[in-house]
């Protein structure tokens, strides 16, 4: 059988249902293969927004999302999801096509470097240097991207060796010496994180997107609610904890409430649970949580004292760790009560200061309140895929999620044009959920050709653009930080996009009137196919409460 | 802080964090890797992506040909040693990592010396070869060409000693190790 043909074996083997890509030259063997597959593969229209959408596939459902990209140009355009991947975590395995092998080395026509690009910016990568290595690869492959700390895996075939007949036996076993993740906790750790709990009298519980990676989230709730441990997520741990929920603090950092930023700052004993201690969590590093000692629950051990060292490091898988952890705490039979000082000061910091903003007096949509209709419209039963910038965070801040894979973002790298593709991957991940994709008029411009795939394949996410016609978040770093010189952050009036979303063959839909917005969203959410609505908002609005970067938490301002 | 609130006392404030620390010393690490194209890039661009110094840094092939060993060598004043070895042990195909003790190690580089040396003072050169136990592998009327192996430290000696003849050129190969007695590396 021809190689690419094993391939397909190998896809289906692994489970794999939809893919995403765009063919060219050095990858058109494989396009051959996929002709009667029967595996649904989604035409991208550039492969950025393929890369995008399996990332948005796999944060929805949990499964590996697979891209594939010809050479070259093909190949340096999944460059940005593979290291948005990566920074996040995202299991995703992308298959790129290579020039023939008597043509490498040569600057053949499309011919990139794909393995020397993207080497900083994968967990693994593979060239493939013989066609029978194909199938075996391809499950290392899957196996790295989805166990351990899970991340992008980049296979390049060359285009003669994908088209090389090969005799297909199913590979049943992966062969990784060098690949051996770490998932039971150390049992001893585990027994003194307890100890050091039951002793705690200002814990936080810290979570992170790991939580969610682990699948998590229900032993997470049974850890914190064992007592009444007080819990702040990070932008990527959202839903990892049920919002609202009485020990819900919300998001912590540069964007997080007072209650979380304030409880980290005069915590005793923090436990962070899959999270990396991130800048734009700790703000300035030498003065973060100052009194507090650290629990580290995390399955990558270079996580471990990167930033912050840790006190009781446990290595190892959260699913794992967490239910552990709970049983060996319930049985020190630890007094509840000593948490109540720590609760009576963290209601006072929650009551003093709530998110909030100034309304409008007219009917002018402050975008803090479109996140709050859209919360309200959908009964906050909606799968949330956001762009980048202030919109990003006034979704992380208003929309409660009630679990997790609900919300996907990108939140290290901090990708402008991810949210599009995103939202497409999840719907044809989770075809019966509402998706919903709230992206800002400089994000949505960066992926805008998506709507075209989205219209074509049916795929029907519901796009709100908070439009105020700037790149808002620098905008509002240059107005606070920069003396107001907006320097390049004016984006004008254009594109029009109710008729761009009709170009693509989407509904467009206009608003601009705040005392009809929830009923008008829910309209839009009942509208069949792909939909995108502009919605015009107050202009200059800032992202508010905020630790400026490089400073301590307990400097938030706003 | 009040009563405590369980029978199993641990006071937080005996917790201490052990790891993140510099050691202050030149740290070798001996790494097994898959002998596989690309791997000495990820192990080198990892190092430069990080920040990580490499000081030396020598590849060869072991007894078994699937593998290779990459001895590098690095400052442990500079570096957290326990960060290096973590991040190294995230690359796939690195299967082993030792960070070596320095008592516990033979440790041996190579040397090539091109030293000026004519009539006048090409004994006074054969001299401190003699006492380094170096070879001169090359003589012309105004050069000579010196090998000398050992540890890093008698090469930097030799270089001082030499250099006041007119040090020409050097090459060095970077530290190599294996740890004594009969135990693997």
């Amino acid at each position: 059988m021809r190689a690419v043909d094993a391939l397909m074996e190998c896809l289906k083997a692994e489970g794999v249902d939809v893919v995403f890509g765009l063919p060219g030259g050095a990858n058109l063997p494989t396009y051959d293969a996929f002709y009667d597959a029967g595996i649904r593969h989604i035409l991208v229209r550039h492969e950025a927004g393929g890369g995008h959408a399996a990332e948005g596939y796999a944060k929805a459902t949990g499964k590996v999302g697979v891209a594939l990209a010809t050479s070259g140009p093909g190949a340096t355009n999944v460059v940005t999801p593979i290291c948005d991947a990566m920074m996040d975590s995202v299991p995703v395995v992308f298959i790129t096509g290579q020039v023939r092998t008597d043509l490498l080395g040569t600057d053949g026509f499309q011919e990139a470097d794909t393995m020397g690009i993207t080497m900083p910016i994968v967990k693994h990568s593979f060239m493939i240097q013989h066609p029978l290595e194909i199938p075996r690869t391809v499950h290392e492959a899957f196996h790295i991207a989805r166990s351990g700390r899970p991340g992008p895996v980049v296979v390049d075939i060359p285009q003669d060796l994908s088209r090389a007949d090969i005799p297909y036996e199913p590979v049943t076993d992966v062969h990784l010496p060098g690949y051996q993740p770490t998932t039971d906790g150390n049992q001893k750790q585990i027994r003194l994180a307890a100890k050091a709990l039951a002793n705690s009298r200002r814990p936080v519980i810290y979570a992170g997107g790991g939580v969610i990676s682990a699948g998590a989230a229900a032993e997470l709730i049974e850890f914190a609610t064992v007592d009444k441990f007080p819990v702040t997520c990070t932008i990527n741990g959202l839903g990892g904890f049920p919002a609202p929920h009485e020990q819900w603090l919300g998001m912590l950092g540069m964007h997080g409430t007072r209650a979380a930023n304030y409880a980290m700052d005069e915590a005793d004993l923090i436990i962070a649970v899959g999270a990396r201690f991130d800048d734009r969590v700790t703000g300035k590093l030498s003065e973060f949580a100052p009194r507090a000692k650290f629990i580290h629950i995390d399955i990558d051990p270079a996580e471990i004292s990167k930033n912050v060292p840790a006190h009781i490091p446990i290595v190892g898988d959260a699913r794992n760790i967490l239910p552990r952890l709970t049983a060996e705490y319930r049985s020190l039979g630890a007094e509840g009560s000593r948490l109540e000082e720590w609760w009576s000061r963290i209601r006072v910091w929650q009551e003093r200061h709530p998110l909030g903003y100034e309304d409008s007096t007219d009917s002018e949509i402050k975008p803090q309140y479109m996140i709050q209709a859209l919360y309200e419209a959908t009964g906050g039963d909606a799968i949330v895929a956001s762009d980048v910038g202030q919109h990003q965070m006034w979704a992380a801040q208003y929309f409660h999620f009630a679990g997790p894979r609900q919300w996907i973002n990108s939140g290290g790298l901090g990708t402008m044009g991810f949210g599009l593709p995103a939202a497409m991957g999840a719907k044809v991940g989770c075809p019966d959920r509402t998706v919903v994709c709230v992206s800002g008029d400089g994000s949505i411009q960066m992926n805008a050709q998506e709507l075209a795939t989205c219209a074509q394949d049916g795929i029907a996410v519901k796009v709100f653009i908070l439009n105020n016609g700037y790149l808002g978040m620098v905008r509002q770093w240059q107005e606070l930080f920069w003396d107001k010189r907006y320097s390049q952050v004016d984006m004008g009036k254009y594109p029009d996009f109710v008729k761009l979303a009709e170009a693509y063959g989407a509904a467009g839909i206009r608003l601009q009137d705040k005392t009809t917005l929830v009923s008008d969203i829910r309209a839009a959410l009942a509208t069949e196919g792909p939909v995108v609505v502009d919605v015009r908002v107050t202009r200059e609005e800032n992202t508010y409460p905020m630790v400026p970067a490089g400073q301590a938490a307990r400097d938030m301002v706003g | 802080m009040g009563e405590p609130a369980t029978k199993e006392v641990l006071s937080l404030e005996q917790l201490e964090a052990a790891v993140g620390l510099r050691t202050g010393r030149k740290h070798i690490l001996s790494i097994l890797v898959e002998n596989k194209p690309g791997v000495l890039t990820r192990i080198s661009g990892l190092f430069a992506r990080r920040g990580f110094n490499i000081a030396t840094l020598a590849v060869g092939p072991t007894d078994d040909e699937r593998f290779s060993r990459i001895t590098l060598t690095l400052d442990g004043a500079v570096h957290p040693i326990d960060q290096v070895t973590k991040q190294l042990h995230k690359l796939v195909n690195v299967l082993k990592i030792r960070d070596l003790e320095p008592v516990e190690t033979l440790a041996r580089e190579l040397a090539m010396f091109k030293i000026s040396a004519d009539g006048a003072t090409r004994t006074e050169v054969m001299q401190i070869c003699e006492i380094f136990r170096a070879k001169i592998v090359d003589v012309t009327k105004r050069s000579v060409v010196v090998e000398v192996t050992g540890t890093c430290d008698k090469i930097d000696a030799f270089e001082r000693l030499v250099r006041p003849f007119g040090l020409i050129e050097m090459a060095r190969t970077g530290e190599i190790a294996i740890s004594r007695g009969r135990g693997e590396t």
